[in-house]
């Protein structure tokens, strides 16, 4: 009877249910992971309802309050114009966030892209791009972000294409590198055999299946493209005042009044350890659960 | 093996023009040259236009790309990299200047990371799943996490409000006072070397994973082999493999990539020199910079991978 009732129950569980169970699996097998996404998961929502959660507007001045140490208004101090740091802290999660997730989707995808593309048509085509990612690899990360910085101006959208171009080459090597393998797999004879067009390969029968590669390379520059974003603001090259930036808010005053006013240097800087350090967690993580290769036992 | 390395090197050619096109030509799409950097730079409404031709004709900028490019190119195979467009002065002196100091910091911090990574690597490996290798973990990510610049501030900080004292803000060279110059440049090199320990870290953990897994080092330890001695002797060297190819390659990058450590340390090293030169256009500099990071960086890879073929006789090249 009772077997009778749980195999009723397995049968009539919900689908959110069986969801949960997943989360809950995960969080078991992977905590590391789980804090991570833990982590993820509040900078959204306060990304999200910064508004809300902001006690102050974060670009409003306040010329009394210059400099003022973390007190009961002003939670983490103000900043060199009297702007509330707490809530500069909360806004610029949006920012980090828009340009990380803009930055990394582009790369990987045009990554992705490029690199299935150069796998499927082998030969003088491969050869050929091979080559021009190798080019493109040789240029430190951030040396190449800021020529194309220096392109095309500053602001957040081009800051994204900046941080984005470097990441393409990368990941195209990674998901060549499957894609390879996935190439000699029958479907794709199939496919050809029934003569669909090579673009139609390409996208519908052999990107899907480098989605591991793929994704854990997505989850690896997310924290590297808001790291970037933040040396770039730092750097004055990046997101402008008074768009609210972690980087941005460790540059010039902060530096300068790093003595008498260490918080303005301070929580910024954790926000950016906070953020890069739950995406690299549960990006580790979710590499281990895709990879079975890497999989420690 | 010989082939291989001949075929290699030879590869490395095309890679490097590559890079010497796209800088060059990246540079002129760039709005603005030195001529306007320097002349409308500084906000004077009274140059004329004359007066900046007759500077770029004195630079060579108003010649045709195709001639600009071979000009550049003829002077590469000469090693003579030119004159900068900003100061005038050679650019190989002026990078000779800075390279001294970006070198040594490279150094440094590579040993850092290397003091830090193969003890923990290994650690975490042998205590494997225990709370000794989640704490390894954590303290790697957390490394990957933290922006180097960052973590300088933080020590600027702690020195000036603890300790009240600060590092030289001046470099001396090492051979000049071999004190001052490890005063100033230990910092940095911590804070990026701390940093560059994580890769190295969870390079090291999972090779050693890997390495452990293996047969012979089941013989060694069903022989009665003390487990130090296998460690030592057996692992560790298989499993630098890897590591080898991260510190090396990393190594490459950190020559040229330092550019907001150095602001944070006030360094005038190659990553600062970058910046000014990109913002001057000062076009001969840049590329200068721009290829002689990227010739490191690619000899770095193929040295790593002819030593990879060296150090492990089961890979075999073509």
């Amino acid at each position: 009877m009772a077997v009778t009732k749980e195999a009723l129950d397995t049968l009539a569980r919900p689908e959110r249910a069986r969801w949960l169970q997943a989360i809950v699996d995960f969080t078991w097998q992977r905590p590391l992971g789980a804090i991570g996404a833990a982590i993820i998961i509040v900078m959204s929502v306060v990304a999200l309802s910064a508004h809300l959660l902001a006690p102050f507007d974060a670009l409003v001045t306040d010329y009394d309050a210059m400099l003022a140490a973390p007190n009961a208004k002003h939670w983490l101090g103000t900043d060199a114009y009297g702007r509330d740091v707490f809530s500069r802290v909360i806004f610029g999660s949006q920012t980090a966030l828009i340009v990380g997730l803009g930055a990394s989707f582009i790369g990987a995808t045009i990554g992705a892209l490029i690199g299935v593309a150069s796998a499927y048509f082998g030969g003088r085509v491969d050869m050929i791009v091979q080559r021009i990612m190798d080019v493109l690899i040789s240029f430190p990360l951030i040396i190449l972000a800021l020529a194309v910085v220096a392109i095309l101006g500053t602001g957040v959208f081009n800051v994204v294409l900046a941080i984005a171009i470097p990441m393409i080459p990368r990941c195209a090597r990674v998901v060549r590198s499957s894609a390879l393998s996935v190439r000699e797999m029958p479907y794709v004879d199939a496919a050809r055999a029934a003569g669909f067009t090579d673009a139609r390969i390409v996208l519908r029968h052999m990107l899907p299946n480098v989605m591991a590669p793929y994704l854990i390379m997505l989850t690896a520059f997310l924290g590297q493209a808001i790291l970037l974003e933040a040396s770039l603001s730092f750097l004055g090259l990046g997101v402008q005042e008074p768009v609210a930036a972690w980087g941005l808010m460790l540059r010039g005053a902060a530096v300068e009044f790093a003595e008498t006013a260490p918080w303005m240097a301070i929580f910024p800087g954790v926000a950016i350890s906070l953020a890069v350090f739950g995406f690299n967690l549960f990006g580790d993580s979710l590499r281990d659960a895709l990879d079975p290769k890497l999989r420690t036992q | 093996m010989t082939v291989y390395i001949v075929k290699r090197m030879l590869l490395m050619i095309p890679t490097l023009l590559g890079v010497a096109v796209l800088i060059f030509l990246l540079l002129r799409v760039v709005p603005g040259d030195v001529v306007e950097a320097r002349y409308l730079g500084q906000g004077s409404q009274f140059t004329s236009q004359d007066l900046m031709d007759i500077e770029r004709k004195k630079l060579g900028l108003d010649q045709p790309l195709w001639k600009q490019f071979t000009t550049w190119m003829w002077g590469i195979m000469r090693l003579d990299f030119g004159l900068s467009m900003w100061t005038g002065s050679p650019i190989t002196e002026e990078i000779k200047l800075r390279f001294e100091l970006s070198l040594q910091l490279a150094i440094m911090a590579t040993v850092v990371a290397t003091l830090l990574a193969i003890p923990l690597g290994i650690l975490a490996a042998i205590k494997q799943d225990t709370w000794i290798d989640y704490a390894v973990r954590v303290f790697s990510i957390a490394g990957l996490a933290m922006p180097s610049f960052w973590l300088g501030i933080l020590m600027i900080l702690v020195m000036l409000i603890v300790f009240k004292w600060l590092p030289p803000m001046v470099f001396t060279s090492f051979w000049v006072n071999p004190w001052d110059n490890l005063a100033q440049l230990i910092w940095p090199a911590l804070a990026v070397g701390y940093r560059y320990s994580a890769v190295a870290t969870r390079m090291m953990r999972s090779a050693m994973l890997e390495v452990l897994r293996e047969d012979y080092i089941r013989t060694a330890r069903a022989k009665g082999l003390w487990l130090k001695l296998i460690l030592s002797r057996h692992a560790m060297k298989n499993a630098m493999l890897p590591v080898i190819t991260v510190v090396g390659l990393e190594f490459a990058f950190l020559l040229g990539g330092l550019v907001v450590t150095e602001q944070v340390f006030n360094l005038n090293g190659l990553g600062l020199l970058f910046v000014e030169a990109i913002s001057r256009r000062d076009y001969t500099l840049t590329q200068a910079l721009v290829l002689i990071v990227a010739a490191v960086f690619i000899f770095v890879n193929f040295a790593t991978d002819i030593a990879y073929a060296w150090l492990d006789p089961r890979i075999r090249y073509r």
